[in-house]
């Protein structure tokens, strides 16, 4: 489980996010939802330690990871996977390479078995034959899945992904989806989904954060988010026409 | 009060770079790499103005030694003083800068921007430390090698466009050259070396770790690396040679 507490940070004179508290369950998928620029990367890169936050907590299993030194939030971190809102891929590495990298740096595997966990990792987010292609040879979804696919090959304990899918086909999409649940409950992980696609919060999320301009703003379950009459939430989810006559018929 | 802000944030940018590895053998095989790049990669560059540079050293030594009264050795010694002390070491570290400096400030910038170094660092590992350390190494390793080898170079160009136009004799040059060698010079020469490299990629590699923004600022990283690296070279070639030479 994951704890933020009272957190907040400006840039400036801008405040970005403004005192905002959330209890991230284990096992279940958490789901961010809230207009572009609302602040949904900045928290998550906050939780992360990417970002310093000017005051509140982010305690990781009853262990606070605001103000600890380099070492120790490095523990922390080995047990986290991120997936990027751009990808991050590393760019002069091959796909294979890519995903193997934390296990070269923390695991004494060998070749072989990095390469097949490799491989189990593509596996699962559909894509194969990959493996020795260059991240500028790949397409933006495919960037995506191997992403998601580097972001699990160390087994984390909790998981971050921002914008998992979008740039991909609804067919795709919601087989990462899938995937994402499928693992956090295999693995009974921590997952994070930072998000502004309806689809994936009504196909996986279990508890739904909703930020506006950078406060919590409702929180509750995927039943709840389709029949709540707080004004912001239906101007977000009833925004499209597609939307609307999908309420028409509830 | 701009410039001890920088250097608070570069100072402690190389202690963290030089914590210790997460794993010594990647570490290892990255600084291999880079010795091939930034060193291997450098040869050419290295050698073709090498050449050319002794080349004109010592026709104009000859040509400023046009007098009945100097010796025709002293436009070897000549010519051997100035590559060994100030355009091997100085010029071509001054020509690194350039094609080394840009180099790894667009290369660690564009890791920046593209969340690359972030990625790293939720990994857990010590980004500065696998970035820039092993260029920082491999640049103090080879970047002397490939002075030395400026110095033979540009020797070697001197004698044959020297001899080829007449302006001195082989066993002159020759004479000249090898007249009241002082090793010392050479040890002066690699001090200086050894001290530019790590200015032209630490300084470098800073201006492309703390790049923000995007592809445009990254170009601005990378000429800021130039500027600054070359600035700070000249800046220390002064001191050095107060140091060492007076
Ligand atoms: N490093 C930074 N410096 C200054 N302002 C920033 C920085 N990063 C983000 N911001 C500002 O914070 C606000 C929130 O940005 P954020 O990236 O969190 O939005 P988001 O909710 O993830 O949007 P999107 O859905 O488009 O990804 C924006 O107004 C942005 O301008
Ligand atoms: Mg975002």
């Amino acid at each position: 489980m994951i704890q933020v507490q009272n957190l907040s940070k400006a840039f400036g004179e801008k405040q970005i996010i403004k005192d905002i508290s959330i209890d991230f369950i284990k096992g279940k998928v958490n789901i961010i939802i809230g207009e572009s620029g609302s602040g949904k990367t900045v928290l998550s890169k906050l939780m992360v330690g990417l970002m310093e936050p000017d005051s509140g907590k982010v305690i990781y299993d009853g262990n606070n990871f605001i103000g600890l030194n380099f070492d120790d939030k490095r523990e922390i971190r080995k047990q986290i996977g991120m997936l990027f809102q751009g990808g991050a891929l590393f760019d002069s590495m091959t796909v294979e390479q890519n995903i193997v990298f934390p296990l070269s740096m923390f695991t004494n595997m060998s070749e072989q078995e990095k390469t097949e966990r490799a491989n189990v990792c593509l596996n699962r987010v559909n894509l194969v034959n990959v493996n020795k292609l260059f991240p500028a040879e790949l397409s933006g979804g495919m960037k995506k899945r191997v992403g998601i696919a580097r972001a699990i090959a160390m087994n984390p304990k909790y998981l971050f992904c921002d914008e998992p899918n979008s740039g991909l086909d609804p067919k795709t999409s919601i087989l990462i989806d899938n995937l994402i649940k499928e693992i956090t409950e295999e693995f009974n992980m921590t997952t994070i989904v930072i998000t502004h696609d309806m689809n994936s919060v009504i196909e996986i999320g279990d508890y739904i954060n909703f930020i506006f301009k950078g406060e919590l703003w409702w929180k509750g379950n995927s039943g709840e988010i389709l029949k709540t009459d707080n004004k912001e939430i239906n101007d977000f989810v009833y925004c499209s026409t597609f939307m609307k006559k999908v309420k028409e018929n509830l | 009060m701009n410039w001890l802000y920088h250097f608070g944030r570069y100072y402690l940018l190389i202690k963290r770079t030089f914590k210790r590895p997460e794993k010594f053998s990647i570490y290892w095989k990255q600084y291999v790499l880079q010795m091939d790049s930034l060193g291997i990669g450098s040869l050419g560059i290295v050698s073709i103005i090498s050449i050319f540079m002794g080349a004109v050293i010592c026709i104009q030594s000859a040509f400023g030694f046009e007098s009945p009264w100097i010796p025709l050795y002293a436009v070897g010694v000549s010519t051997r003083d100035i590559i060994t002390l100030e355009f091997s070491p100085t010029v071509v570290c001054l020509i690194l800068a350039g094609k080394v400096g840009s180099n790894i400030a667009s290369e660690i910038g564009t890791m920046r921007v593209t969340e690359q170094i972030d990625a790293l660092e939720i990994m857990g590992i010590n980004s500065s430390g696998y970035l820039i350390a092993p260029k920082i190494l491999a640049a103090v390793t080879m970047f002397p090698l490939l002075i030395v080898l400026s110095m033979f170079l540009g020797l070697f160009g001197g004698y044959v466009v020297g001899v080829a136009a007449g302006a001195v004799t082989p066993y002159e040059y020759i004479y000249g050259i090898t007249y009241d060698f002082r090793p010392y010079n050479i040890v002066y020469a690699l001090v200086k070396t050894y001290i530019f490299s790590f200015i032209i990629t630490s300084v470098s590699a800073y201006h492309g770790y703390f790049t923000n923004g995007g592809a445009l600022e990254v170009g601005r990283s990378s000429t800021k690396a130039v500027v600054y690296s070359s600035i700070l070279i000249l800046l220390f070639n002064v001191i050095i040679t107060q140091i060492l030479l007076s």
